[in-house]
């Protein structure tokens, strides 16, 4: 029987992909709305809790990022399945 | 330079294997109003437009990256062990005959994606109009593979993609509001 | 609020020989209304947001129209 992820990925990942969804619709605002400072403070914040939530997703669950944006485990375990469309 | 983020932007789900439904959707991955247009649309635009709106096609060329994905995501989940039979059942003959159950980029009739679907004229306003109208266009699809489908879970998916249509038409309105604006005055809103 | 759908009445020939739709619809979402988004709009939650697609719920727009029971034609 391959690996399969447990119910606690799809939450974790649910939760990285709700947070990081409020990153994008905020830097597309911004985009137009450049002068937004509390949309630039909701930003910021967001951002720093994004890269928290990571840290914690990739403590259990692997790397996120290829290129050295996240660090690999031994063996090598970035390309490790699955992939986003598998899952 | 780009890096991958192992996530997809939304979590999709398809309910069960439908091959027909991923022929419908195989429309918004390879045809002229799809997310490969898109992103590819707007990641050239980026290069002649002006520096004040450069930012915001930048960010949505790669949005429809990962909106791009999502629909390969759903019809690879549709199409995944679905047999010759079944793919034939579904009207996909003809595309198994040429790339088993393989993704390409074609539309629902099989026609590869062009470059003839896009356009950069480098004249700032037919470009954005161009944007608004391919965001429509977009969202119009949607509506109609939505009602073509009775996979909940694939419509959910769906639904997310047809919103943010709607997000990125009102961005590029927005550029062509911050465009138009009179240099020296006061903006109105 | 704008209304998310706008409805209207064909033109039925005596010769045309589908079941008739009397009335029909199409969407006419808040883009439309909103041309340059104001500051400090209402938002979602995180996870509500990422379910409707958007941040903002005046921004969120339903498909398939809700008036109409789930489906396209009346």
């Amino acid at each position: 029987m391959p690996k399969q992820m447990p119910p606690e990925y799809y939450q974790c990942l649910e939760e990285l992909q709700a947070i990081d969804f409020v990153l994008v619709e905020l830097s597309l605002y911004l985009n137009t709305h450049q002068n937004d400072l509390d949309a630039i403070r909701q930003f910021n914040e967001t951002a720093k809790k994004s890269m928290q939530l990571k840290v914690e997703f990739e403590k259990k669950f692997g790397p996120l990022m290829n290129f050295g944006r996240s660090y690999s485990g031994h063996p090598w375990n970035v390309d490790d399945t699955p992939w986003p469309w598998q899952v | 330079m780009f890096y991958y983020e192992k996530k997809l932007q939304y979590p999709v789900r398809v309910s069960t294997c439908n091959p027909m439904l991923a022929k419908f959707l195989i429309e918004q991955y390879g045809g002229a109003d799809g997310e490969l247009a898109a992103a590819l649309r707007y990641m050239n635009q980026r290069y002649s437009i002006p520096d004040k709106v450069i930012g915001l096609l930048n960010d949505i060329a790669m949005e429809e990256f990962s909106h791009l994905e999502m629909i390969a995501t759903m019809i690879y989940k549709l199409t995944k062990d679905a047999t010759p039979e079944m793919m034939k059942a579904a009207g996909l003959g003809d595309h198994y005959s040429v790339h088993d159950n393989a993704l390409f980029y074609h539309n629902s009739s099989g026609v590869p994606w062009t470059a003839a679907y896009i356009q950069a004229k480098g004249d700032p306003i037919a470009d954005l109009y161009e944007d608004i109208a391919a965001e429509e266009k977009a969202r119009a699809t949607y509506q109609w593979i939505i009602d073509l489908s009775d996979d909940p879970d694939l419509n959910d998916g769906l639904k997310f993609l047809r919103e943010r249509e709607i997000i990125h038409s009102l961005r590029f309105r927005e550029a062509v509001e911050i465009l138009k604006e009179e240099q020296g005055k006061k903006k109105f809103y | 609020m704008s209304s998310q759908f706008k409805y209207w009445e064909p033109y039925i020939g005596p010769f045309d020989p589908c079941k008739p739709i009397r009335v029909k619809s199409y969407s006419t979402p808040p883009q439309l209304y909103m041309n340059f988004q104001p500051a400090g709009l209402k938002q979602f939650t995180p996870k509500q947001a990422l379910m409707h697609g958007t941040l903002w719920p005046q921004l969120y727009s339903p498909y398939p129209d809700p008036k109409k029971g789930g489906t396209k034609h009346a």
